[in-house]
């Protein structure tokens, strides 16, 4: 009953979806308030109905009701029953329920935020945003129904994909889609304004902390992705340029290029239309990545719903909204008259080349990622673009990238020194280079890899916090000090996300240049040596899970004769599901992680054990929170508290305030 | 693309269930080893450029399929012969095809591929360029005077 009652309220929420893509339109067109108006309380109505879908969605899932299809594909009444709830989306039906109830929950947001907004703006937006989550309906309630039930209900479900059955996985998707649906905010606002045919300040800083929001989001869940695939896949690899994992690096890559190309529209309302495009194809990016992920088109070690038909519905969302943004866009863009005037030199030049290098980035990854296909297609020519092409690609952009960063991040606005603008960064670089020369010293016999992380690292980090300080203006010491925890949040956020970016680049390098692997037949009780640890292989095991059973090693690590860890690598046997898994065990640490991996047993007794020497590896998903965070701290600047204006004043900001320009 | 998208799939299904293998095997096994760690740190390589051709996006060198373990084995058999890195790659493609490699030639249409990140970005530093050259309008350029228009509206809003 609940489960009919929830695929009820989907259908009813598909309808208001439906009304609200229209009604709202014609109203601001027509200046009719009360049909703008009704946009409000359709988007809460619309949430709060998907919502209940979910959770009964749910319910059906946590309840082990066998009579839903879905349930009994992806369920079973042995499974924890946190896996049980992350069921629920750990499937192409339940996802997309989620994805359309991320859709729904943005655009209450708009509504209940959207106070300060002019009412015709806003009823645009909030149509927009609706008809993206009326498209998206269509989809799931047409080609992907979560909620059909079993004509003869089975006694037990099929499981779920044991390697989905992990913590990692309950809180990867969440993540991920708020950031990709959250850039159909960023979409929304651009096609409302195009409408509107203006775009100015404000435009920039109603537009800002939406994105910010999605790239938050889109951050760490792009990092918790790369940590599972980490321990979870059993070798360690953190990125293998998927199609599956391009699909989310290139709406990322946009949505970082469109967070500071509204910077300059909002301060200085230049680069207008560019920041309209990037806002199209940020969520562009995102709906191809759906596409990528759903059709099954490109092969994908990650790909989970292999369907040509709902890869064609995908393709015509993607090519409706896409053609219409463009169309429009091509029509209105002239409109967009830039003001801001300013220097080759200066913090607006910065960000362009910022915006030059992501957009490129991206498009290396997309052109990449689609090759094999086109190849196929046009050319006739069978191939495969795998990460050694991408790495060589796509490195050096990233590396300009950093390289710039700190000096785009200390440039003024308007007109730049140059000279002035290094004279605080030059000894930042001569250290940074002492680093990268240090480190190249040290590790005689790498590649080139290691050191040039290092100094990029050095170099942004250290950039950043000169960024910083050199906020807090002149004078004493002390003076500057104590200024520096009154600087507002945005100048924090910016100087620690630019940090985490620093972080990153220097992990990413020194965990593909210094990584170790040993790869051996050990016995019981022998202890044997790689890079400084002697192992000791203790006892195997057999052990029961809950819906597995496991095959157990114990593992000694010892360090100059100290005792680290007994570490438990596992192969797990899923009988439900049929599959077998590898379990890595991982001792964490500051500047290396020990990651071990249990193999097939030997016929003399031994086991095949394989260790990893992983450096720096928690420095990779530390300086993704690190950027993470200083996204937050940008958006909980009361400057861009949404609300915070619409409380103080009835009438619509006139524009940004530059007292505390970044 | 479809087919070969099923058939990996199948393919996928019948590893995953333990189609022949006793378990999980690990990607490269001790036994598969080299003697001659140059030798071996050449192969490591080596399989790092190749698909594993019956998995789903994994390279030869990471995937724990029978393939894969069968493509390892011959790659280090042709290096123990003494062929170079290109004349094993050489030997690969010509019996399995380009598909086989995870970077791809640079030749023909795939030009395309490897010229496009640097065309592109000679393109979009060109463009902007240009627009940089051209926000940098001097004061003089800009309209000095308000028009008549203008004028009367200023007048009507200072309430003179």
């Amino acid at each position: 009953m609940i489960v009919e009652l929830g695929h009820f309220a989907m259908i009813l929420a598909f309808a208001i979806a439906l009304a609200q893509a229209v009604i709202p339109l014609v109203g601001a067109h027509k200046g009719w308030h009360d049909w703008m108006a009704v946009a409000h309380p359709m988007a809460t109505t619309q949430f709060l109905l998907t919502a209940f879908a979910f959770a009964a969605l749910t319910y059906a899932f946590v309840t082990s009701d066998f009579s839903v299809s879905l349930v009994v594909s992806n369920s079973h009444t042995a499974k924890p029953l946190i896996y049980k709830i992350s069921g629920v989306w750990g499937n192409h039906e339940g996802s997309m329920l989620l994805w359309v109830l991320i859709l729904t929950l943005f655009g209450a947001a708009a509504a209940w935020f959207g106070g300060n907004l002019p009412a015709t703006l806003r009823a645009r937006v909030l149509a927009v945003q609706s008809a993206v989550a009326a498209s998206f309906f269509a989809f799931t309630i047409f080609t992907s129904n979560p909620f059909i039930r079993m004509t003869v209900p089975p006694l037990d479900g099929r499981d779920l994909n044991p390697l989905l059955q992990d913590i990692g996985l309950a809180l990867h998707p969440p993540f991920l889609y708020v950031g990709y649906v959250g850039l159909s905010m960023a979409f929304s606002f651009a096609i409302a304004a195009l409408i509107e045919g203006r775009v100015d300040a404000a435009w920039g800083r109603w537009v800002r902390p939406w994105t910010l929001a999605a790239w938050v989001f889109l951050t760490i869940g792009i990092a918790l992705g790369s940590w599972w695939a980490y321990y979870e896949l059993g070798w360690g690899g953190f990125w293998f340029w998927d199609p599956v994992e391009n699909a989310s690096f290139m709406p990322w890559l946009f949505a970082t290029a469109l967070l500071h190309s509204a910077i300059v529209v909002e301060k200085r309302e230049a680069l207008k239309s560019w920041t309209i495009l990037l806002a199209i194809l940020a969520f562009g990016f995102s709906l191809i990545g759906t596409f990528i992920v759903r059709s099954g088109l490109l092969t994908s070690v990650h790909a989970f719903a292999m369907d040509p038909e709902r890869g064609i519905f995908i393709l015509m969302i993607l090519v409706a909204f896409m053609g219409g943004a463009l169309t429009l866009f091509a029509v209105r863009s002239q409109a967009m008259e830039a003001k801001g005037v300013f220097g080759t030199v200066s913090r607006e030049s910065g960000l362009v080349m910022n915006n030059v290098l992501l957009a490129v980035s991206s498009f290396v990854v997309f052109v990449g990622t689609i090759w094999p296909l086109v190849a196929e297609m046009v050319f006739d020519r069978v191939l495969s673009v795998g990460p050694p092409f991408f790495n060589m690609a796509f490195t050096p952009f990233f590396v300009a990238l950093a390289a710039i960063l700190p000096i785009g991040a200390l440039l003024p606005w308007k007109r730049g020194d140059l000279r002035r603008t290094m004279q605080p960064l030059w000894p930042v670089l001569v250290l940074s280079m002492a680093v990268g020369s240090l480190v190249w010293a040290i590790q005689t016999g790498h590649s080139a890899l290691g050191p040039v992380g290092a100094l990029l690292g050095v170099w942004v980090v250290l950039g950043s916090a000169v960024d910083l300080w050199s906020r807090t203006g002149r004078g004493a010491f002390a003076k500057r000090f104590a200024r520096l925890f009154r600087l507002p949040r945005a100048d924090w956020g910016k100087s620690i996300a630019h940090a985490g970016v620093g972080v990153t680049v220097f992990a990413v390098a020194g965990l593909m240049a210094w990584e170790t692997e040993d790869i051996r037949v050990a016995y019981l009780g022998e202890p044997f040596e790689h890079a400084g640890y002697t192992l000791t292989l203790q006892d195997v095991r057999r052990v029961q899970g809950p819906n597995y059973t496991s095959t157990m090693a114990f593992i000694d690590v010892e360090r100059d004769g100290r005792f680290i860890d007994q570490l438990t690598p596992e192969r797990r046997f899923y009988p439900v599901a049929g599959m077998p898994t590898t379990e890595a065990a991982i001792d964490y640490g500051f500047i290396r992680d020990v990651y071990l991996v249990i193999g097939d047993p030997q016929d003399d007794g031994g086991w095949t054990v394989r260790t990893y020497i992983k450096p720096f590896a928690n420095w990779l998903w530390a300086g993704c929170i690190i950027m993470a965070l200083g996204g937050f701290l940008s958006l909980s600047d009361r400057r861009y508290r949404v609300a915070a204006g619409a409380r103080r004043q009835p009438t619509p900001p006139k524009g940004p305030k530059t007292v505390a320009a970044e | 693309m479809i087919r070969r998208g099923f058939a990996a799939l199948a393919l996928a299904v019948a590893l995953a269930t333990g189609g022949g293998a006793p378990g999980p095997a690990l990607a490269v096994l001790p036994d598969e080893i080299l003697d001659d760690p140059a030798l071996e740190a050449r192969a490591r390589e080596l399989t790092k450029e190749l698909r594993c051709l019956v998995c789903r996006n994994e390279s030869v060198d990471e995937s724990n399929a029978d393939f894969a373990r069968d493509l390892r084995l011959l790659v280090r058999e042709r290096l123990v012969e003494g062929d170079t890195n290109d004349e094993v790659l050489a030997f690969l493609v010509d019996r399995f095809g380009e598909y086989v490699l995870l970077r791809p030639q640079a030749d023909g249409v795939n030009l395309i591929l490897w010229v496009s990140a640097p065309a592109m970005f000679v393109l979009a530093l060109g463009t902007s360029l240009v627009y940089l050259r051209r926000r940098r309008v001097t004061p003089e350029a800009l309209p000095k005077r308000l028009t008549e228009e203008e004028r009367a509206r200023l007048k009507e809003l200072m309430g003179d």
